[in-house]
């Protein structure tokens, strides 16, 4: 298992898309919750959530990451690096299992520097537009415990799209095709979601939609009128990457490479 | 004996564009995968349309509960009406001596008294005082009216959509109208001392029957305050309630001397449901109780008192997307088949280096990409047609008979949103065709070009971003080509909040195509560059 993790890390190490990769969702991450928290404004009348609003970058930074946990199979299908790796390493899950260790390694730094800029700079331009001591709101600080969940949670999410990104494109093989399908998955949810008809099926749509359910963690006020609970949504969707995850193993095992 | 050496008899001529066209369009259709990506983003399209159905039905068992107006558009028309009859040519004069009212305060106090505390005086702008002639008291008749309004001044309106200015004054200035008619022609005048009059504007009534009613009337429209913000738009909205004074009543022509009567126009005596007032108003989901049009008239002395809401205006969409282009939802799971087809369509031919002899048997480099573009194009554009059109007509017709309230557009506005859809899909295809030519890898290209088209509508219209950051990616990305599927159009006249998230965008339909159309060129323009610089 060190050998196969040793060799995953010199294969990610060496392609010379990762470091630009992990640099954009960074960039995007930051960048999006800066846009947004440089335009938002304290409203007397609504319920704001300044922790929701600092983190939204997320949203576009998953991409990226997906797209990480992508390339990191389809990659060597392409190629057909995939039978040099199988021919090296046997054992189909111990690769599998090495890939999605170095994957969320990488993940977890990348999104770590990624959320924690976007919270850095919001406490910067927040008190600028009125999410002041004045009108309730406390700086945002990680000592809050609330905030903490919020910040450690986004970053575990962005970690989780990446082990579904690489389960789902393990089962596809195929880079556009698994880009489109995860991409799909995590943008086509919330446009949906958006104009489902029946309000039952609305809520249960929230409750099980990957990024829906997964980003209710980022949520500080009114938790009440939340579908589905922040960790339980978080649960939502480490169920939907390891159900991706598990089916890959077995198809791995099944398939040719 | 002499051999001479074999020479091939066909003349070597570069191919003409129809055969470049013809050999791209034999790639597309033999590649199983990229025809079944098609056919996928075909079938997405039209049954996620289907998720729409269902929801409230407000309209009941009724099929046609939306008021139309005489040019085929949804409209509310509720308010309170003092009219005689008038028969054959005529005029109406009133001066309108006060224009007052109370607008709901929702930064009342809880257990305020509902009545007298949680309203409190103000004048909406867009409330209405003035003199009118309409066709008849049924809702959506043929009218044309000129009035004082609370904040844009005296106005000439006519048919609910047409809407001309007058003199900018304050409501608290009394203000003399006057509508006269002559055949179907009505003229709107206005005067500040009842001498001089200024011709506001005219108003075409054709058709008319000879006897219409004339008279004077006040609404007062919903007031609402709307703002999108991260996560979610929030709506609050209440009846205003509008009071004006009118004296020197002056109705002369046709069967004047009458008596005047109250002609409540609000819809309660006809279906006997108020569902008009919300229907039309703003959005059947907002959950403000209709208040009765008429809540007061006096008459003494010629001074004619009357109070009351509503309004007298086209209906605009609400927030549950009350428009025919819901049901194109599926458009986006479409569109991400499409762009992933689009993607390979090039980049697998410099993984496989089938870009090579693609170049030899053509080597006039740009000519290939054109002719990819018009294979890709003609295709997503046909499968997108026929996809975008079941989901439009078939989806819309299901809502209504379900019961649902789907706002009426015009045919040339229905046939707009299907073949802007299609279009939509065509250009975002060569977009991603021409993104994976510069590029070369479907990875890159494919994320480039979902980042650029989906996520910008879903950060805008999924209330993920405030309203002004939304307007701006709606304004400059590429996905600022969705303003084609709008089915229904803003009014100045109306006020409401024309927000990402309630359907609007910030662009006209054509604009936003166009704003498509410029990131297309561009992206081809470079490919090109790219093509004709860097190896195959």
């Amino acid at each position: 298992m060190k050998s196969a993790l040793h060799a995953e890390w010199t294969k990610l190490r060496t392609v010379p898309g990762t470091g630009w990769l992990l640099l954009v969702v960074v960039v995007l991450t930051v960048g999006l919750s800066w846009l947004a928290t440089s335009a938002v404004h304290f409203q007397a009348r609504e319920p704001q959530d300044q922790v929701k609003i600092s983190l939204v970058g997320v949203q576009a930074g998953q991409a990226v990451v997906a797209v990480l946990g992508v390339l990191i199979i389809t990659g060597e299908y392409s190629s057909g690096m995939i039978r040099s790796t199988l021919a090296a390493i046997p054992r189909r899950w111990p690769m599998l299992a090495a890939k999605a260790t170095v994957l969320t390694g990488m993940v977890l730094l990348a999104g770590t520097v990624a959320v924690l800029g976007s919270l850095m700079l919001a406490r910067l331009t927040l008190p600028s537009n009125g999410f002041t001591a004045n009108n309730g709101f406390t700086v945002l600080s990680l000592t809050d415990p609330q905030t903490l969940r919020a910040t450690a949670g986004s970053i575990l999410y962005l970690a989780l799209i990446g082990l579904l990104s690489l389960g789902m494109a393990t089962l596809i093989r195929d880079t556009a095709v698994a880009v489109g399908v995860v991409l799909g998955l995590l943008y086509l949810f919330p446009i949906l979601i958006q104009v489902v008809g029946d309000p039952d099926w609305k809520r249960r749509l929230e409750q099980i939609a990957p990024t829906n359910a997964g980003l209710g963690i980022q949520s500080t006020v009114d938790l009440q009128s939340l579908a589905i609970s922040p960790w339980m949504g978080m649960g939502v969707l480490a169920a939907w990457a390891t159900t991706a995850m598990v089916a890959a193993a077995v198809m791995l095992r099944w398939r040719d490479a | 004996m002499t051999a001479t050496a074999y020479r091939s008899e066909i003349v070597v001529t570069e191919a003409g564009f129809a055969q470049l066209v013809r050999s791209e369009w034999t790639k597309f259709r033999t590649v199983r995968g990229w025809v079944i990506g098609l056919l996928l983003a075909a079938v997405l399209t039209v049954l996620l349309g289907f998720t729409v159905l269902g929801g409230p039905t407000p309209c009941g068992a009724a099929t046609d509960c939306v008021v139309v107006g005489p040019n085929g558009e949804a409209v509310v028309d509720r308010f309170v009406f003092v009219q005689q009859e008038l028969t054959g040519d005529g005029s109406i004069t009133a001066r309108v001596s006060s224009l007052t009212g109370r607008i709901p305060d929702f930064d009342a106090p809880e257990g305020a008294d509902p009545v007298a505390g949680r309203t409190r005086p103000g004048v909406v702008p867009w409330a209405k005082a003035g003199v009118i002639i309409k066709e008849s008291g049924t809702q959506g008749s043929p009218y044309a009216a000129v009035m004082l309004t609370g904040g844009h001044g005296v106005r000439m309106q006519d048919n609910f959509t047409n809407d001309v200015a007058g003199a900018q004054i304050p409501s608290t200035e009394p203000h003399w109208l006057r509508l006269t008619r002559a055949g179907d022609t009505v003229t709107g005048y206005e005067s500040t001392d009842g001498r001089t009059w200024i011709p506001v504007g005219t108003a075409q009534l054709t058709g008319n029957p000879a006897t219409v009613h004339a008279g004077m009337f006040v609404a007062s429209p919903e007031y609402e305050v709307t703002t999108q913000q991260v996560g979610g738009t929030n709506s609050i909205g209440d009846q205003s309630q509008a009071t004006a004074a009118f004296d020197n009543v002056d109705l002369e022509g046709g069967a004047s001397g009458g008596e005047w009567t109250v002609l409540g126009i609000d819809g309660e005596d006809s279906s006997g449901s108020d569902q008009s007032g919300e229907a039309g108003g703003n959005g059947p989901d907002r959950n403000v109780a209709a208040a009765p049009a008429v809540q007061q008239f006096v008459e003494s002395d010629g001074t004619f008192t009357m109070t009351g809401s509503g309004d007298i205006a086209p209906a605009v969409a609400g927030p549950g997307g009350n428009t025919i282009e819901r049901g194109l939802v599926g458009v986006f799971a479409g569109l991400v088949a499409i762009l992933v087809v689009s993607t390979s369509f090039v980049t697998a031919e410099f993984r496989r280096g089938l870009i090579r002899t693609t170049f030899i048997a053509s080597p006039r480099r740009g000519r290939v990409l054109a002719a990819k573009a018009v294979v890709l194009g003609t295709a997503t554009f046909v499968v997108g047609l026929v996809s975008a059109l079941i989901a439009v007509v078939v989806i819309t017709q299901l809502r209504r008979s379900a019961g649902g309230i789907v706002l009426p557009v015009s045919l040339l506005t229905e046939v707009r949103v299907v073949v802007g859809t299609a279009a939509l899909l065509a250009l975002a295809a060569v977009f991603a065709l021409a993104v994976g030519t510069i590029l070369r890898r479907s990875a890159a290209a494919l994320t480039v070009t979902i980042l650029l088209t989906v996520l910008p509508y879903l950060l805008a219209v999924a209330s993920v971003l405030p309203a002004d950051p939304a307007q701006w990616l709606l304004r400059i990305t590429p996905a600022a080509g969705f303003a084609v599927t709008q089915s229904t159009p803003e009014y100045a006249q109306v006020d409401t909040a024309y927000l990402p998230s309630i359907g609007f965008f910030p662009l006209a339909p054509w604009a936003g195509f166009a704003v498509l159309c410029i990131w297309t060129a561009l992206a081809l323009g470079l490919a090109n560059v790219a093509l004709q610089r860097r190896d195959a």
